[in-house]
């Protein structure tokens, strides 16, 4: 294979450095340590410029992949950056935690020839240099011109709001963010772990929309201290819903509220958000268990399982009922996990939770399971085994088999309507029954990943700016 | 931030505190609760409302100074901030005309027992409002209880103010004196509105009580507050707080609220 210019190419990517897995598990430090800028060049060379850029339809949020990396390979960094900044308000995020390889990366053309352009990695690195360039700046970025005299309450701080607010302002809509935590930032802060996605990082990228002029509001729930019917009262124009997934599911088993059994949202909110990994340092404590199983097979499981080792623990099984080909997680993810030494026992399903006088969970109860026919999502329905009951003695439980749409703006909100599992229901541009209430996210989708909902929040982003420039005024 | 507009010992270890907070004090009713984190290194707590006041924007609450965050709250003075505070957080109390209702506060129950017996005398209840404290030191709000009472009995646990004995003690006599009771709230510590669960639950009068779970988010999103309720699970801050008596799992309650006993920053005392 030759590039243009008749050089061969590199059939494999530039693997990025990380933290080695038995150095790893000791801290919270991030795994995967970036390209440096001769890395960096070195993987942009690989890049076929391919006329139709099917890596760019591959996007949710439709980055102008060949441009930005061309850009790169001219070592105009700043342009770099300018491109992914003009479809991608968080690219310091996305470049960590985006599933590439089911996105860009999966229809990138150099996979005919070897390994796929290593997209995330080099967003990364784009979005790490821009951050470290910023802090030497003085100034910060110039609030957005020709303010329109209207403003957009978003509702929630996580990807979809932040990525509705940045958009917004770069319009040039006054825009204000209500948060229930303490801490914007919404599933960035509480749970995705330090290892996977630094929260000084998530904290520069919002020092960034506040240099575009977005205003947050934290301890604020919308739905209890104001509905969206006090929010236009206040004289907002329009209002974005991106409150997310928060309920977390639980299997409704025998003993499943023992001592130590936590939700996957409750044990990553406690240590991520809260820094209990810091504790007695910070006061909110968290429960270090020996023996862990962490039930279910998405990120979350692997994020769960991973944080538990780092806390001490000396085993950690991850439960879940279907086989490894139809886990949920990204693969890189459940590398990691495996290199850091977590046993996956799948094809298991727990049934009941052992515990003793005081109420502290000693046990969990599985059944193997095998596959048999494929259910609605497409994957092979997991089918109990009879008589094969087994126990493992744990300490700890980590429940993290998903969310359901929280329910407090639904039920404070008159008139909204929702689906059958209470998710928000929208058009494909975001507008909910109600005028001028836009909702996405997980909100709307139930959990998905970061980037889906930061497409859902660029989309009601625009149907918002076409709906108040109809409305005029 | 949330600035203290007044801060002052109730009792020994029982602090008030009126914090400027019109998002909260705006929609806040009786039964509802806030979550509070103390400093920047802080745990978030759940502490009730015991008052608001819609038209100056502020709310009061009342709490015990037991662990760390209450300490550092209770040391905190007029003027300064707290700097996060989330409410009106769970459901408000159901508030109709039942007849006569009684209302039993334990401790720092008592404090959250005052906005509810006041709501309930303005819709046309009997209010016999049933408070114990530990000694004749620990009685606070006696004055603004009676005020929102048709009939107040004190106890203390030793008898050195008023009469001698728990609050069941004085709700188990009110019932043999033939008492007629259309419901009863109770709001103090699990063991305690265990023990009136006992004595009106198998007679067959509705009772409700004001979970003190543990919580961290307060709006639903982690669980760390689920309780047993007829068999299933519920989570205190968005099915509750107030449950019906007769449902509730207080042996779980109580295990639970022991979770992180051994922690040496139980700051997470119901209060």
């Amino acid at each position: 294979m030759y590039s243009k210019e008749n050089m061969p190419i590199e059939k494999n990517a530039v693997p990025m450095r990380q933290q080695p897995a038995t150095e790893r598990i000791k801290n919270f430090d991030e795994v995967p340590l970036g390209y440096s800028r001769q890395e960096a060049l070195k993987e942009a060379s690989r890049c076929l410029q391919c006329v139709n850029k099917p890596c760019v339809g591959g996007c949710p949020v439709h980055i102008e992949i060949p441009s930005f990396i061309k850009a790169l390979r001219d070592n105009d960094l700043q342009k770099a950056i300018d491109i992914i900044h003009a479809n991608d308000s968080l690219p310091c995020v996305t470049g960590r935690v985006c599933p590439q390889e089911e996105q860009c990366q999966a229809v990138c053309a150099m996979k005919k020839f070897g390994e796929p352009i290593s997209i995330g990695r080099l967003e990364r690195f784009l979005a790490d240099w821009d951050r470290e360039n910023r802090k030497n700046k003085k100034d910060t970025p110039a609030a957005a011109v020709a303010a329109k005299n209207r403003s957009v309450a978003i509702v929630g701080s996580g990807p979809a709001g932040l990525t509705c607010a940045a958009e917004l302002a770069k319009k040039g809509f006054s825009v204000r963010v209500f948060e229930g935590y303490h801490k914007p930032g919404g599933v960035l802060v509480y749970g995705i772990p330090e290892f996977r996605l630094p929260k000084a990082i998530v904290e520069s990228e919002i020092d960034l929309l506040k240099g575009l002029g977005v205003d947050f509001t934290p301890d604020a729930l919308i739905g209890r201290a104001l509905t969206i019917e006090d929010l236009f009262k206040q004289g907002f124009s329009a209002v974005f819903i991106g409150a997310g997934a928060g309920l977390p599911n639980f299997m409704n088993i025998p003993g499943e509220n023992l001592n130590g059994i936590y939700s996957a949202n409750e044990f990553l909110t406690r240590v991520n958000l809260m820094k209990a990994y810091k504790f007695p340092e910070y006061d909110t404590p968290v429960k270090r268990g020996s023996f862990v199983a962490v039930i279910g097979g998405g990120n979350v499981a692997m994020d769960s399982a991973r944080t538990a080792l780092r806390l001490g623990a000396k085993h950690v099984y991850l439960i879940y009922r279907r086989s490894e080909k139809e886990m949920p997680a990204r693969e890189e993810e459940v590398i990691r996990a495996r290199e850091e030494g977590v046993d996956f026992r799948i094809l298991t399903n727990p049934v009941r939770y052992a515990g003793d006088d005081r109420g502290a969970v000693t046990g969990v109860e599985c059944l193997k399971m095998e596959l048999g026919q494929p259910d609605s999502s497409g994957r092979r329905s997991p089918v109990a085994v009879k008589g094969s009951e087994f126990i493992l003695d744990v300490d700890e439980v980590i429940v993290a088999i998903g969310n359901t749409p929280n329910p407090i703006i639904p039920r404070t909100t008159a008139g909204l309507k929702t689906g059958r599992h209470g998710e928000i229901s929208t058009d494909e541009s975001g507008r909910t029954n109600l005028p001028g209430v836009f909702a996405g996210g997980d909100i709307v989708t139930g959990a998905a990943t970061v980037i889906t909902a930061m497409g859902a929040g660029r989309t009601a982003a625009l149907a918002i700016e076409k709906y108040l420039t109809e409305k005029g005024g | 931030m949330f600035k203290i507009l007044a801060s002052r010992e109730l009792a020994p270890k029982v602090n008030l505190m009126q914090v400027y907070a019109p998002l909260v004090s705006g929609k806040a009713e009786a039964g509802q609760f806030v979550i509070v984190r103390a400093h920047e290194k802080g745990e978030r707590i759940p502490l009730t409302i015991a008052d608001f006041n819609r038209q100056d924007g502020s709310i009061t609450l009342v709490f015990q100074a037991a662990g760390k965050t209450t300490s550092m709250l209770a040391a905190m003075k007029k003027g300064d901030r707290i700097p996060d505070l989330l409410g009106p957080q769970g459901n408000p109390t159901e508030i109709k005309n039942y007849g006569n209702a009684v209302v039993i506060g334990g401790g720092i129950g008592i404090a959250p027992v005052y906005p509810l017996a006041r709501s309930l005398r303005e819709q046309g209840n009997k209010v016999i409002s049933i408070v114990g404290y530990r000694s004749k030191d620990h009685v606070f709000w006696e004055d603004k209880m009676s005020s929102v009472s048709d009939r107040l009995i004190v106890s203390t646990n030793d008898g050195s103010y008023g009469r001698k004995g728990l609050v069941t003690d004085t709700l188990q006599e009110l019932i043999s004196g033939g008492q007629k009771i259309d419901i009863v709230f109770a709001i103090g510590p699990a063991i305690m509105m265990k023990a009136v669960s006992g004595i009106t639950v198998p007679l067959g009068i509705k009772t409700v009580v004001s979970l003190n779970s543990l919580m961290v988010c307060g709006m639903g999103m982690c669980g760390a507050c689920r309780v047993e309720i007829g068999g299933k699970t519920r989570f205190t801050c968005m099915d509750g707080p107030d449950f019906d008596a007769s449902l509730v799992n207080f042996d779980l309650l109580m295990k639970r609220l022991d979770t992180y006993k051994n922690e040496e920053c139980s700051c997470h005392k119901p209060a």
